[in-house]
């Protein structure tokens, strides 16, 4: 990783490690000193900024559903410089979904948990408002959103407020077996809903989701990927938000060989809140890769992005991308992005690297930050030195980080059985 | 009634230029309710017997023993040995990331007792302590050591030993970088261990004004890896005053 710190109008962008206290990348220096690079902040009355737009920046990245403007990718391009290529095969080729419309389709789709006020149908092709907010980024979200016949649509009723989760089981039934899924979620006008997707079993799945979210309107969208160790799923997760609403995407990424999701917010008025919180633990063999842009493309709104991942065995690899783009007519913003990683065992690899672009500096605040420290010897001499006998010593300090993302998720059984899950991701690697 | 005997202990390390050896035959024995100051020049060893007494694994003991009431220490986990009554309070503690305070003290106070505490008096007990001890309450929901200064951090050790209860105590320059008034605190706070605990204390300074607080029964003088004369409080007022010149000399001379 390069620690020199790209520039875009005077302000630091581009691919940072940054160290906070006791968290460095060789995690030697647990000195208590605050790195005052940890965090960065830009803000206030400035003058507006010129941002050198190129090839590089956010605002530039093509999107749109023609297959013909994404070539293969060949893992120079930025987008996918990090991600294993030869492992996504499976879902990055123009093919439909396996057994589709049959009993033996390669994934299948359970909603449960909705009552009144709560439509539930299917889009084809063409069907409003399939499409009206997702806008496919990559070739993975293109091929995927060609091939899914149907698209599952949950719309929230105008002032309907659902109480329980509104879950939706989507399993895979075999390892390589080609998925194309597509959810659109429409959260109507002052509705208020959480809705909990839950990926499990196997398969090669690519996975698109929309979610308009309306005015007034308060949505938290909880992905949880809880695959088995040979699944495949890449994903592109939209969002519009609409005026003064709130909207929260949570992605906890625990299984498959390599998950790579992209979630992307924008804007479509004023005075929304809009929060993209991950966890991510993974494992010996395992890739998982978080995509995070949030689009500042109208005033005054704000935005908060947290994602924390725990690492462990020696090839175990994360990657985490957040790009903020905050547009010249995006006055009034406030922005925050944060990746922490830690890593428990030698030979894992964390990527860490958060973009700000910012077009105007009449904005509330921007920030980012980012770090990659090592549980070592030393903590755990500490703790064991203390009675704490190795095995907890481990569980306190992984679940002690990932537990400000798990308090972020609104559902008390999800919660419980992430306490299980880390347990078991602990175990795995025998420590 | 509790004694800990070291034995004839050599240690060495492991370095990128190969084996060192750092403590040369080290014999001590410490009973309940003594107090022992050890006093020695830097990198005479001193914090080497600290992390050997409490199992740090970099630590490798070529030859001796530490016994503990008759059990053979060194055949005990770090964890082990604090569940077996030992305590070292480090000379620099260290940060652990994601860990609260509060989590981390139930969860060694669960550890070293066996059993959870009861939440309600717990509580009131590890806010009482960190009152005396003038700790920030607040200090409780930060990560263990994580940006405490460095007399902050001296101070949490005590904490965890006030509240942890040891049979021995081994304070590894507990008394550098503190001021002169939480000097004070930390100090009360030892000899409150030591009288309702009837702890038994190696205390590693190099600074006789600690020992006006904590006073030893026993001062022994460290230099390269070894004890090289013990006696009473008195010899603890001779190196102030005259350093350890004599002291090396001889080490050098016996070369
Ligand atoms: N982990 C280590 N790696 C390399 N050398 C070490 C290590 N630990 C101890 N040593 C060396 O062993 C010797 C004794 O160190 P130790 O820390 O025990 O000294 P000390 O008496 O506590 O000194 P001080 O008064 O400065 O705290 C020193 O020369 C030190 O450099
Ligand atoms: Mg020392």
């Amino acid at each position: 990783m390069t620690e020199t710190p790209e520039k875009v109008a005077g302000v630091e962008v581009g691919q940072r490690r940054i160290s906070i206290p006791g968290f460095t990348e060789e995690g030697e220096n647990l000195a208590a000193e605050t790195n005052s690079a940890a965090d960065h902040s830009h803000g206030g009355l400035g003058k507006p900024k010129e941002v050198t737009a190129g090839a590089g920046s956010r605002a530039n990245r093509h999107t749109g559903f023609d297959l013909a403007h994404f070539p293969e990718p060949t893992g120079r391009e930025e987008e996918w410089r990090f991600t294993p290529l030869k492992k996504l095969a499976g879902v990055l080729s123009d093919t439909p979904t396996q057994g589709a419309g049959t009993d033996q389709e390669a994934v299948n789709y359970q909603v449960s948990g909705t009552v009144e006020g709560v439509e539930v149908s299917s889009l084809g092709h063409g069907d409003a408002p399939r499409g009206d907010v997702l806008q496919p980024a990559d070739r993975a979200a293109v091929v995927g959103y060609r091939n899914a016949e149907r698209a599952l649509h949950l719309k929230v009723t105008q002032n309907t407020e659902v109480a329980e989760p509104i879950r939706v089981d989507i399993t895979g039934r075999a390892a390589g077996a080609r998925a194309n899924g597509h959810i659109v979620i429409e959260a109507e006008p002052h509705s208020r809903a959480v809705v909990v997707l839950e990926h499990r079993g196997s398969a090669d799945f690519n996975g698109n989701v929309e979610v308009k979210v309306g005015d007034g309107a308060t949505v938290s969208l909880i992905s949880l990927q809880r695959w088995e160790d040979d699944a495949v799923h890449v994903g592109q997760h939209d969002a519009e938000v609409g005026k003064d609403a709130t909207y929260k995407h949570v992605a906890v990424t625990l299984g498959g060989s390599t998950v790579r999701l992209n979630t992307n917010f924008r804007y479509a008025a004023e005075g929304a809140t809009a929060q993209m919180y991950g966890l991510y633990f993974a494992d010996a063999g395992q890739h998982i890769e978080h995509r995070t842009f949030v689009d500042h493309n109208s005033p005054r709104n704000s935005s908060d992005v947290l994602y924390k991942g725990a690492l462990q065995g020696a090839t175990a690899r994360s990657v985490w991308v957040g790009d903020v783009l905050i547009r010249k007519e995006a006055e009034g913003t406030d922005s925050y992005e944060k990746n922490q990683n830690l890593v428990l065992t030698d030979g894992a690899r964390a990527d860490s690297v958060p973009n700000l672009e910012i077009e105007t500096g009449l904005i509330e605040g921007a920030g980012h930050a980012s770090s990659t420290g090592r549980f070592d010897d030393n903590h755990l001499f500490y703790l064991m030195s203390r009675g704490i006998p190795e095995d907890i010593a481990r569980q306190l300090v992984v679940r002690g980080f990932l537990n400000e993302i798990v308090q972020k998720i609104e559902v008390p059984s999800i919660r419980e059985s992430l306490a299980d899950d880390l347990e078991r991701e602990l175990r795995i690697s025998g420590h | 009634m509790s004694t800990l005997e070291i034995k004839d202990l050599h240690v060495s390390i492991e370095t990128d230029q190969g084996t060192k050896d750092i403590l040369k035959g080290v014999s001590l024995t410490i009973n309940s309710g003594e107090i022992h100051a050890i006093m020695g020049p830097n990198g005479s060893g001193k914090s080497t017997l600290a992390s050997t007494i409490a199992g740090h694994p970099r630590y490798e003991v070529t030859k001796g023993e530490i016994l503990l009431d008759g059990e053979d220490v060194l055949e005990m986990g770090p964890d082990e040995r604090a569940q077996a009554g030992l305590f070292l309070a480090m000379q620099y503690p260290v940060e652990v990331p994601g860990v609260t305070m509060t989590n981390f003290l139930r969860t060694a106070k669960t550890a070293i007792d066996g059993e959870a505490p009861k939440l309600r008096t717990w509580t009131k007990e590890v806010k009482q302590a960190m009152e005396t001890l003038r700790i920030d309450a607040d200090f409780a929901n930060r990560n263990v050591n994580e940006g405490f200064s460095g007399g902050e951090k001296k101070r949490v050790e005590i904490l965890q030993l006030e509240l942890f209860k040891p049979k021995f105590a081994v304070l590894d320059e507990t008394d550098s970088g503190l001021d002169i008034d939480a000097l004070r605190v930390v100090s009360e706070g030892v000899n409150r261990a030591h009288q309702e605990n009837n702890m038994g204390t190696l205390l590693i300074t190099h600074y006789t004004r600690i020992l006006n607080y904590i006073k030893p029964s026993f001062v022994h003088v460290f230099v390269d890896g070894k004890v090289a004369e013990q006696g009473g409080p008195e010899l603890a007022d001779e190196l102030e005053a005259n350093g350890y010149d004599r002291f090396l000399a001889s080490a050098a001379a016996s070369v």
